[in-house]
Parts: structure tokens; sequence; C-alpha cells
């Protein structure tokens, strides 16, 4: 799925990354932990999260995640959206929930990782 | 051989994952696999945050040569009581700032353990707390 029909299906906003052209999205994981995240053995998953701070954007680059979701109406930082655009990651923000977002992704045949 | 070394602030949020982000960029560099970059850099990155959510202050060096990657992160803090039990997946001493930073679910010394060939640790409780990781390139 494309970054333009995703965001559109989750009624998202992109707040950084401008260059979509090419990325696809098929799989997603949801977490606030962000532990949890770099336990993710996959490449490129989407991560879905209601946690919205610096360390977001540092476990996703670690992570070799490049598009972050956002949920349940979390604000990206100035600071985030900084190092987020230096990393190349796309940040969209949706007031839907986590479990809104995923349920909607799901059903648009968006793969869960386990 | 290629040295790097880095000073890490305890408490300070803001910067952890600063070092483990130029170590990254410092692999790709020299062409190492992305699994292994992966490995190292998430193996470093939960080492970081451990010295900034438990320490006053740590260094963190790597020594990359054509065998290995080895990485040691020393730091001044509390230590570790009981490294056995912090080797235990959910158990945790941190604070609720760390746990509002995404960190603290017990997760980061067996993380830490995962992704590298060789973990050492050492600690004197009240003084510090070391870790040597070593990660094999072939």
């Amino acid at each position: 799925m494309t970054l333009e029909v995703l965001s559109e299906i989750i009624n998202a906003k992109r707040v950084s990354g401008s260059n979509d052209a090419g990325v696809e999205i098929y799989e997603a994981f949801a977490s606030d932990l962000m532990s949890d995240v770099l336990t993710l053995d996959m490449h490129n998953p989407m991560l879905i999260t209601g946690l919205s701070n610096l360390q977001t954007i540092r476990t996703a680059e670690m992570a070799d995640i490049n598009v972050i979701v956002l949920a349940r109406g979390k604000k990206a930082s100035p600071e985030m959206i900084e190092l987020a655009q230096e990393l190349n990651i796309f940040i969209l923000e949706t007031e839907f929930s986590v479990f809104k977002t995923s349920g909607i992704l799901y059903q648009n045949a968006i793969k869960p990782l386990y | 051989m290629l040295n790097l070394e880095y000073t890490i602030e305890g408490g300070n949020f803001s910067d952890a994952g600063k070092a483990s982000s130029d170590i990254k960029k410092t692999l790709k560099q020299l062409s190492i696999d992305y699994a292994l970059i992966k490995r190292t850099v998430v193996a470093v990155y939960e080492a970081e945050v451990n010295v900034v959510a438990h320490a006053r202050q740590g260094t963190l060096s790597v020594e990359i040569n054509t065998r290995q990657i080895k990485i040691v992160v020393d730091d001044h803090g509390p230590g570790i009581e009981d490294i056995d039990k912090a080797m235990q997946a959910g158990y945790s001493t941190a604070n609720a700032r760390v746990r509002e930073m995404g960190f603290g679910a017990g997760m980061g010394l067996p993380n830490i353990k995962k992704n590298t060939d060789e973990l050492n640790i050492s600690s004197q409780p009240g003084q510090g707390t070391r870790l040597e990781m070593i990660i094999n390139l072939s």
C-alpha cells in the first residue's frame, strides 16, 4: 500500500518526509513499548504507536523502521520532526486510536508481524 | 582497525541514541552486512538508554576490526545488585520517567544478549556497571 492511500484510509496527516516515491507498506507492528519494537527481526515494518517522543524516532532508526503512525491525536514535536527528516523517516498523525488504526489497516490487507 | 569513543550523560533523554546513531552511520560506511548492523545498533542503543536511564555518566567505546565489533560501555551509577535477576525478562528498576520514554520493561539486557555473540557484565553496586559486547563479523 502506498503512503498516500494509507494516509487516506486512516485519516492521517503527514508531518515528516517528503519524497515517498517507492515507499510501500506491507506489514505493521503496534506498540508503545520501544524495547518491544527493538526485538523485531523483520525488515522495514511500519510502527503504529501512541508514544510520541524523541526515543520513538531513535527506536525507529535503530529498528530500520521508516514509517511511524502516531495514533490517538498524538503530535510530533518540532525536535522529533527535525530528527525524522534528517533520518528520512515518515511520520503520520491520526486522531484514530491505535486499535482503530490497526483494525482498519488489517482490514485493508496490511499484515501483522506475528 | 577503527576506534570510536563517546560520552553519555545520565538523565539526558534528548541525546539518548546519538552515539548509537553515529555508530550506525559508521558501520554503514564500512559496508558491514545489514543484519549485523541491526544487531549491533539495537544492542548499543539498549545499552546507551540504560546509561541514560540509570547512571550519572558513562563512556561507550567501539573497536571494529576485520573479525569483530567490540563495544564496551562503562558507567558511573548505582550498579546492578543481582546480575542474574537483571538478565531476567521483565525485571526492571526503572523509574516512571524511563517508562514514559517507552523503556523500563525489563527487556533491555535480555535483548542485548540476544543480539550479541558475547556479553560480559560486571558491576560494583554503588559505583557502576561495565558491559562488554562482541559481535562476530565472520
